[in-house]
This record gives structure tokens, C-alpha cells and sequence, in this order.
């Protein structure tokens, strides 16, 4: 997830930026003392998430949220609770932290952002005509166009610029990024488990504590990510 | 009168001495400035400058862990807006004692 920090003081810049390295997937694109630089960033940027100070001075962060045409996801972040009637009359922001802001209160902030995020993907796939849904998927090793079939993938692993896409058959490493290929993979088959790997749930073995046996490989589970995980698992 | 403190910031930093470090450097910069700005704004009177500056200051408040001293300033904050001075003596204690314990650590 791509976000951007908007907040005057470099203070709070720098906690936000601390919190985000504690979550996986969360990648910091900027940081802005004011907000109309943010305006000129993300009229050629996009991003999925803002952390917004609206006590800013000049223009708040309640105008520059008027002046949004295609607002992400936004969670405010202040000391003034008295704004947070107004902000929530808006759709797109999800969550309002109180400065200072603490882990755990942030890591519930994200965690409704990944909700959010899951809800509104299920509302498209169900307007999707589901039985489009690619099965396979070519990848290209050496000028040779190899067609993996997406069950068949228990494991994707990130590897630097490459990526390691270990199938029942066979391991294949590309020249790709987790995020490309996560595209391409289906929902309800897949999931991203840390910011390094994308497990087929069908695979998994068991379960322990903040990891994932998958074949014989065990594989981390990123806190903000564990909610998720067992949410999608069929438990009795 | 409450002493500020670093748990927040420990509690933040989660035993990693760079971000400690960047953080209190950063209370250390910026505060003697904020509090100057601050000083300056009452000097000429202007109540938007000063309700900014108190905004500004309340974070470092709460970031030293000072609960009381931070109501306080949300006090005073509020007054400002009514252009009273209520509660500016309280505030100023407050910055007195931030500067005092900000050369010690």
C-alpha cells in the first residue's frame, strides 16, 4: 500500500514514519510540510493512503480534503478531536488517531484500511463476471514463454527485483515484482502474507503462531497481515 | 508539578537507539524554537499566531508525557480563541520546565 504523510511538523512526520516501518506493505512515497505541496505531488502520483494533519496553517487539511477529486483512503491524524464529526461526514476516511499516536492504536487504523480495502475488492469481483477468471498465466525464462497453471503455485517469493515462483512441478524465477504478479493472481486463492511472500491458501499445512507451514517451506506472517490469514481460513 | 519524561519516545522507539536519538534531537531543535515564536506572538498580541504556536508546542507536551500540563495547553488553546489569556501562566510553566529538562537529556 502506497501512502503519503502530510503534516507541518517534522516531529510528527518522523513518529508516522516510524509507525509505518512497523507494517509490512505499507510503503511511504512522501512526506509534506504542507498541504499544497501533497496537491502538486499527487496530481502525478497515486497513492492508496494519506495521513493527514488538518491543523495545519494556511491551508488545513479540511480544505485540502474539499479539494480532493479522486480522495484515497484517509486517516487523519491530530490533536484536535474536535474536527472528527466533520472529517467522518467523508466516506474515504477511515480512521482519526490522536496525537501522540501509539502502535497498537495505529496498527487498528491500518487494519481498518485493510478491511476496507478487501470489502470494496469482493464488491468488484462480484460485479465481475466470475467465470472469466484466468487459470493460468504465461511467464517469460529466457525468450520461452512458460504457462504456469495458478493452482499448481503453492509459493511466490520476493528476491530482490526478481521473484521465485515455486510450483508443484517446479521452481521458476522472474523478472518481476510481488506486486505484478499479485495482480494477476485470484483472491480467493491467494493471499500476501508478508511483504516477501504470496501463499496459495489451499497449500497450507498448518499454522503456528506468526508463521506458515506451506509444503515444506515455513514462511512468516507479518502482524498486520494475521487477521486477514485467518479470516480466509475455513476453521471448524 | 509533573516532570516530563521519555516513555513515549521508548515506548516509540522500541529499544532502537537511531530513532530515539532522531527523536529527541528533533524535541531538542525545535522546541527552543517553537517556544521563542511563541513568546515572540504574545509580545505583539496577535491571538491566531499564538493559538498556532500553543498547537504546535501541545504535541511536544504530550510527546514528553506531561497529561496535565497538556490539558492545560488544550485550555489555553481554547481561550485563545476567545482572545483570553486565561491559563497563560499555567502554558508558560509548562515551557520552563520542558526547556530545564530538555538540556539534560
Amino acid at each position: 500500500m502506497d501512502c503519503i504523510i502530510i503534516d507541518d511538523e517534522k516531529m510528527a512526520r518522523v513518529i508516522i514514519k516510524t509507525l509505518c516501518n512497523e507494517i509490512d506493505d505499507l510503503h511511504i512515497s512522501g512526506e509534506f510540510s504542507n498541504a499544497m505541496q501533497a496537491m502538486k505531488f499527487l496530481n502525478e502520483n497515486t497513492v492508496d493512503l494519506i495521513f493527514l494533519d488538518i491543523h495545519m496553517p494556511n491551508f488545513s487539511g479540511l480544505d485540502f480534503i474539499k479539494s480532493l477529486k479522486n480522495p484515497p483512503k484517509i486517516i487523519l491524524t491530530t490533536s484536535d478531536t474536535k474536527f472528527a464529526i466533520e472529517a467522518f461526514e467523508y466516506d474515504f476516511i477511515l480512521d482519526y488517531l490522536v496525537k501522540p499516536i501509539k502502535l497498537p492504536r495505529f496498527i487498528k487504523a491500518i487494519e481498518k484500511v485493510n478491511k476496507q480495502e478487501i470489502s470494496s475488492k469482493s464488491k468488484a469481483s462480484q460485479v465481475k463476471n466470475t467465470p472469466d477468471v484466468e487459470n493460468d498465466f504465461y511467464i517469460n525464462i529466457d525468450r520461452r514463454l512458460i504457462k504456469i497453471d495458478l493452482p499448481s503455485i503453492y509459493l511466490i517469493e520476493a528476491k530482490g527485483d526478481y521473484i521465485k515462483i515455486k510450483t508443484e512441478n517446479q521452481d521458476y524465477t522472474v523478472h518481476s515484482t510481488l506486486k505484478k504478479i499479485e495482480e494477476k493472481l485470484p483472491e480467493s486463492l491467494f493471499l500476501k502474507i508478508h511483504r516477501s511472500y504470496i501463499i496459495n491458501l489451499k497449500k497450507i499445512v498448518d499454522i503456528e503462531d506468526n508463521s506458515v507451514l506451506i509444503k515444506k517451506d515455513v514462511i512468516p506472517v507479518s502482524r498486520s497481515k494475521r487477521p486477514e490469514l485467518m479470516k480466509r481460513l475455513d476453521l471448524l | 508539578m509533573e516532570q516530563p519524561n521519555l516513555d513515549y519516545v521508548n515506548q516509540l522507539a522500541r529499544g532502537d537507539e537511531s530513532i530515539k536519538n532522531e527523536l529527541i534531537s528533533i524535541i531538542k531543535k525545535e522546541f527552543p524554537e517553537e517556544k521563542k515564536c511563541y513568546f515572540e506572538s504574545v509580545e505583539k498580541k496577535d491571538f491566531k499566531i499564538i493559538e498556532e504556536n500553543v498547537h504546535r508546542i501541545k504535541h511536544k507536551i504530550s510527546i514528553l508525557g506531561l497529561e496535565k500540563s497538556y490539558k492545560i495547553a488544550n485550555e489555553f488553546e481554547h481561550n485563545l480563541r476567545e482572545l483570553s489569556f486565561l491559563k497563560k501562566e499555567e502554558f508558560e510553566k509548562s515551557l520552563m520546565a520542558i526547556s530545564s529538562y530538555i538540556e539534560t537529556i
